[in-house]
């Protein structure tokens, strides 16, 4: 937990020598809390006070990279609910496949191919979780020669662990899992190959007892299993670990958290993905790819995890709906994801073909962008001649959304040679008018 | 190591409120349904015990409607086309209560009729929604509330633009109503109180703070019910209402569920992912803080429903 100015004022040496700068060491501790300043500018402070303030500074949960041709990020976080501040790191989503599977390179090339665009964002799975049944090494031979993502090696056996880490130099893999009964030679290996270690227990407190050790034995990325057999005592464990970090500053449970949806079957399997998502898990492992799972759960964490401050905005340009022909209507509005979805599902759903124009608003609804001038008549006519709809339709007419009919004048100046007509205020009344007045 | 786990202490709680009557309690329903008496945010058991599940409706129409996805049209068959019939499949389904929407094309008398024999087909509470243009919900739901007075229903859908004539027939006729509000703190509790001011105790409001698809912002309502949640436990009285959510109308509208074809090829099985969406969506509204989830698809019942016991089992 950050440290006041008046708790980091106490670790100075209070001597108002003004060697960093600032008239008095509060002023400097005040500027140190703000993490305005860097405390190298003291040069008197004690060694034990640098080791706290460092220990103060370190996030609740701790940032972990896996590392291959791509990466994935978890911890780092900050708050319990996403309106706080936000949600930083994505839990990286992998697909559990086990070694002795004759489809091994199959299945791993066909997830690892998988990409879906979501309002012009393309999402892919993280990686790869390959469960020892079988040779590791071969197998994570095969998933490699198929795969370039970050892989989580299941297997408690040190030997086989180290032959397929040797595998993966430069790479930052996972290992899963230390238990308390059998932790060192694990620690070990991790050590040696600067893997990530997770840590499984029966309980917080066995996690908690367990971690330090591993510490201590050089391993200082962890990520923690924290048991569990049903949707309520995964959510409680979850918060559980999430507030000792992030309201305690308890360091032992300051991890992020693995989870795997498909312990009880696959039938359960999306609901206990999609609870791990909003809940506060760092790593989420699948056993079952789907195409239509994947999309659903990329989807979802998108969602949970788009900072509330900045609205998801598509990419301005020319929507096509339902094939559109150039004596289709074209339909203006703005690239605030809401309403383009609004205005995008009301006129997909008539069936009825259009040319949705949307401008660059800055993610702004109709109404607001206005207000704020991101959606004027300038702008509009701009979005019209960049991306170059005169080529695109016959019939020069243009539709604006009825909450700013007032600006129909002035487009016309702006596009000479367009008819602009004012539409509906609501979307949803858009199918009627399009029937009725645009024929 | 022992742990001092951080527990929340809240001042506030979730009212609780009952929908419909049973015979003892001066309706016709086989047994009625309580919701809400939280203390603590959704099912942290180390910190309160959940006092009552969430429940799960369906959502059928009194006329077959013809802009539901295929994939509907096809489990309901032949019971879209008489709501009695529906009520009762729905109630098969696994459904704790029902939702009858009206349509446009109702008259009044069509209305107290799809009422009259959904009530006599199925024994579970019963939810109205007028056909959503305020002077049709109107002239619907008045005569609705008269013939139905004692069952408790709950009529909806109020709105900041039309609330007063299905409030003051609600409190005439002794049933409740859905209060929606369109994604916004400050704009749900106004309401409750214009309301709770017109006399209807809130004992008797369900709060509707309007959800988005998963895809289509759900990560609005998704915080706006957490942060209804926590103003409630912090004590504020005029969130403190149980909430529904409608995560069926809304994922069937989006068209990964809606549709089968001309889609992408990354979007997969079209009736797969018509159900992760509508479940995905609902269970992602049960943790932030949901009361009554409207669904449509029997199998997203089944699965929800699992999600919640799951989550409620202590």
């Amino acid at each position: 937990m950050a440290l006041s100015g008046i708790q980091i004022y106490k670790m100075l040496p209070q001597t108002n020598c003004k060697e960093c700068g600032f008239p008095t060491c509060l002023a400097f501790a005040m500027k140190l809390a703000a993490k305005q300043v860097e405390l190298s500018a003291c040069p008197y402070v004690t060694e034990e006070s640098k080791k706290q303030l460092a220990e103060s500074a370190a996030p609740p949960v701790r940032l972990i990279t896996l590392k291959a041709g791509t990466e994935v990020k978890a911890g780092n976080e900050v708050v319990m609910f996403r309106h706080e501040k936000t949600f930083y790191n994505k839990p990286g989503l992998f697909l559990r496949l086990k070694a002795s599977d004759a489809d091994l390179a199959k299945k791993a090339a066909a997830a690892d191919a998988y990409k879906v665009n979501y309002v012009g964002m393309d999402f892919t799975l993280d990686g790869f979780a390959i469960e020892a049944d079988g040779d590791l090494s071969a197998a994570v031979k095969t998933v490699r020669g198929v795969s370039k993502r970050p892989l989580i090696l299941i297997s408690n056996d040190p030997a086989a662990l180290d032959k397929a880490l040797s595998q993966l130099a430069g790479e930052t893999a996972l290992i899963y899992a230390a238990d308390p009964s059998k932790y060192e030679t694990l620690a070990d290996t991790a050590a040696k190959h600067k893997a990530v270690l997770t840590v499984r227990g029966d309980s917080l407190e066995a996690l908690a007892d367990l971690t330090p050790k591993i510490q201590a034995k050089g391993v200082e990325d962890m990520v923690l299993d924290l048991g569990g057999k049903t949707l309520g005592e995964w959510l409680t464990l979850s918060t559980q670990a999430r507030r000792l970090a992030l309201k305690s500053n308890f360091k032992p449970l300051g991890y992020p958290v693995i989870f795997f949806a498909g312990q009880n079957g696959p039938e359960k399997e999306p609901v206990y993905a999609a609870q791990a998502i909003s809940k506060y898990a760092g790593f989420v492992v699948l056993d079952t790819f789907t195409p239509e799972l994947a999309y659903a759960l990329l989807v979802l964490r998108e969602n949970i995890y788009t900072d509330p401050q900045k609205p998801i905005q598509v990419q301005p340009g020319i929507y096509e709906i339902n094939a559109p022909k150039p004596e289709s209507p074209v339909l203006v509005t703005t690239n605030f994801s809401i309403t383009y979805f609004s205005v995008a599902n009301e006129v997909e759903g008539s069936g009825l073909p259009a040319w949705l124009v949307v401008t660059d608003a800055e993610g702004m609804s109709v109404l607001t962008a206005w207000a704020a001038g991101k959606f004027d008549a300038e702008r509009i006519a701009k979005a019209v001649k960049e991306f170059n709809l005169a080529e695109k339709v016959s019939k020069k007419r243009i539709v604006l959304p009825g909450h700013v009919a007032v600006l129909s004048g002035e487009l016309e100046e702006e596009l000479s040679g367009w008819e602009i007509r004012v539409g509906p205020r609501e979307a949803v009344d858009l199918p009627a008018f399009m029937k009725q007045a645009l024929n | 190591m022992p742990i001092d786990i951080p527990k929340d202490k809240w001042p506030g709680s979730i009212k609780k409120i009952t929908l419909g009557a049973t015979a003892a309690e001066g309706g016709t329903r086989a047994k009625s349904i309580t919701l809400g008496g939280q203390t603590t945010l959704p099912y942290l058991h180390f910190e309160a015990p959940t006092p009552n599940s969430p429940a799960i409706a369906i959502e059928i129409k009194s006329r077959k409607p013809e802009d539901w996805s295929p994939l509907l049209a096809e489990v309901w068959g032949e019971a879209m086309n008489d709501p009695a019939k529906w009520a009762k499949k729905a109630e098969e389904a696994g459904a704790d209560l029902i939702v009858l929407a009206l349509m446009l094309a109702d008259s009044p008398d069509d209305a107290v009729k799809a009422v009259k024999s959904v009530l006599s087909a199925s024994g579970l509470p019963l939810i109205v929604w007028g056909p959503g243009q305020a002077e049709k919900d109107n002239e619907l739901l008045v005569p609705v509330a008269e013939a139905a007075k004692g069952e408790k229903l709950v009529l909806g859908i109020c709105e900041d633009k039309n609330y007063r004539t299905i409030v003051a027939t609600a409190m005439a006729n002794g049933h409740l109503i859905e209060a929606r509000t369109p994604m916004d703190v400050n704009l749900a509790k106004q309401l409750n109180i214009l309301i709770t001011d017109m006399g209807l105790p809130a004992d008797r409001i369900l709060m509707d703070p309007t959800t988005g698809a998963l895809g289509y912002g759900i990560e609005y309502g998704y915080s706006v019910m957490e942060r209804l949640r926590l103003a409630a436990l912090q004590g504020d009285s005029m969130t403190q209402l149980p909430m529904i959510v409608t995560p069926g109308f809304e994922a069937w509208k989006a068209k990964e569920s809606k549709v089968g074809e001309g889609v992408p090829e990354s979007w997969g099985d079209w009736k797969a992912r018509a159900v992760h969406w509508e479940t995905l969506t609902a269970v992602a509204l049960v943790e932030s803080g949901a009361d009554v989830i409207v669904l449509r698809h029997p199998e997203s019942v089944k699965r929800v429903k699992s999600a919640i016991e799951e989550l409620v089992m202590a």
